[in-house]
């Protein structure tokens, strides 16, 4: 049971251990280290050093476990790919030498998969260079473009209802005296919004209910202002979820 | 016609195809707007100005010249967009030219897991499910989308160099 943890722990370095756990994989993989390892060295891709690699390979492999870094399996898988092509090269092939000249190396396969990455790797430099250019051109700025370089989200139905409901509850709260119910349409209040929209760019949602002296009040501008996103000329977004949600006017396609 | 096509091509959002220009414009073959289009390409490019019309996944679309970046960029005061990591871009290398792919084939490729990755270009748009490959396991099939066209500059997936040139690269640095 004790050696059983104490193997665990040597694969996954606890992170309680040194305070940090690097995920290194995120970026590359062994196929990565193994063709770092052949340019650095210069070495002949069809004429693999092996033991000379694997030894560089496991190296690598002590150093950043060392370093604490989280290896996924499959550096333990190359590991011991490569450690089973150094044993079959050290295999006497004598008595198969004559009867089956032509054995294959054991190296080929890895061969293989190393020229097949470094393909792909090549076309994602391609694709890095393209995405380059692409970002140096703009096509007409999309209607969402608000503040500079800044995600924002959308904004759901709940978020909205969640919202309208803090808006109620803060009225309640601080419950003005009623004046007299004056009469106020939807109709009406999305005049008002267009017409505050004339002045302003956008507005906070919470801050939009301040006018409002009843309850109905409230739901007239909620509603006016549903109506006002249906119709597209406003748009309500928040920089993150949860996060106070703002109302913006649309602008028109320019 | 070409004024109009001009002028739907700056007021639309995504790339116009030909086949839309027929809707606008019925009395006329696709033939004649495809030659008008050409006209129109040809001769809104051939004049020096700020803009210029391109071939973006099989539609038009204008855009602003690119080596005019580093002023647009003062002026918006916005940083390059958030870049693709290596991960990813290598992982959508996979997927573009091996298209329909599994997971686990983008994993034999690049000997190791693609799942985050994979992630991603999916929340980008970049990658989209054609499917599920009719095997064990029916696993999901991806294959890159018209916003990976857009995204890239590209016309259609021919656009992109064949993938012997990077092999023959690979070979060429290994």
């Amino acid at each position: 049971m004790e050696t059983g943890e104490d193997l665990n722990q040597d694969f996954q370095p606890s992170s309680e251990s040194s305070g940090i756990t690097i995920h290194l994989d995120a970026f590359q993989g062994p196929l990565d280290l193994l063709l770092h390892l052949i340019k650095k060295e210069e070495i002949d891709i069809w004429n693999i050093p092996i033991a000379h690699i694997t030894e560089q390979y496991l190296e690598y492999l002590q150093t950043m476990k060392d370093l604490n870094i989280n290896l996924a399996g499959e550096w333990l898988m190359m590991a011991a790919t490569l450690i089973y092509i150094k044993s079959r090269m050290l295999v006497p092939q004598e008595q198969s030498a004559e009867a089956q000249p032509e054995e294959e190396d054991p190296r080929t396969e890895l061969v293989y998969q190393l020229l097949e990455h470094q393909k792909f790797k090549n076309a994602a430099e391609m694709l890095y260079t393209r995405e380059e250019v692409e970002n140096a051109i703009w096509n007409k700025p999309p209607a969402d473009v608000l503040e500079e370089g800044q995600d924002v989200v959308a904004v759901t139905l709940f978020d909205l209802l969640r919202a309208f409901h803090e808006v109620v509850q803060r009225f309640e709260a601080q419950r003005v005296m009623e004046v007299a119910q004056e009469e106020v349409t939807i109709e009406q209040k999305i005049v008002d919004i267009r017409t505050l929209f004339l002045v302003h760019d956008k507005i906070l949602f919470s801050s939009f209910f301040s006018e409002a002296r009843s309850k109905r009040h409230l739901i007239v501008i909620f509603l006016a202002l549903l109506e006002l996103v249906r119709l597209h000329e406003v748009w309500l977004y928040q920089k993150k979820a949860f996060e106070e949600i703002q109302i913006c006017k649309v602008k028109e396609t320019a | 016609m070409q004024a109009v096509m001009e002028a739907i091509i700056y007021v639309a959002d995504d790339p116009v195809k030909a086949e839309q220009f027929k809707e606008v414009f019925p009395e006329e073959g696709l033939d004649e707007i495809e030659e008008a289009l050409k006209n129109l390409v040809d001769s809104f490019n051939a004049r020096p100005g700020g803009m210029m019309i391109r071939e973006v996944a099989g539609g038009y679309r204008m855009t602003t010249r690119p080596e005019h970046h580093e002023r647009i960029r003062a002026y918006l005061k916005t940083r390059p967009n958030a870049k693709l990591s290596m991960a990813a871009l290598e992982t959508l290398a996979v997927i573009a030219y091996k298209q329909p792919v599994t997971l686990a084939e983008v994993l034999a490729i690049r000997g190791k897991k693609s799942s985050t990755a994979l992630q991603t270009l999916l929340e980008r748009k970049l990658v989209a499910i054609l499917g599920r490959k009719q095997v064990v396991g029916r696993p999901i099939l991806y294959g890159t989308s018209r916003e990976f066209l857009i995204h890239f500059g590209l016309r259609n997936l021919s656009d992109l160099p064949t993938l012997e040139e990077f092999a023959q690269m690979a070979g060429e640095q290994l």
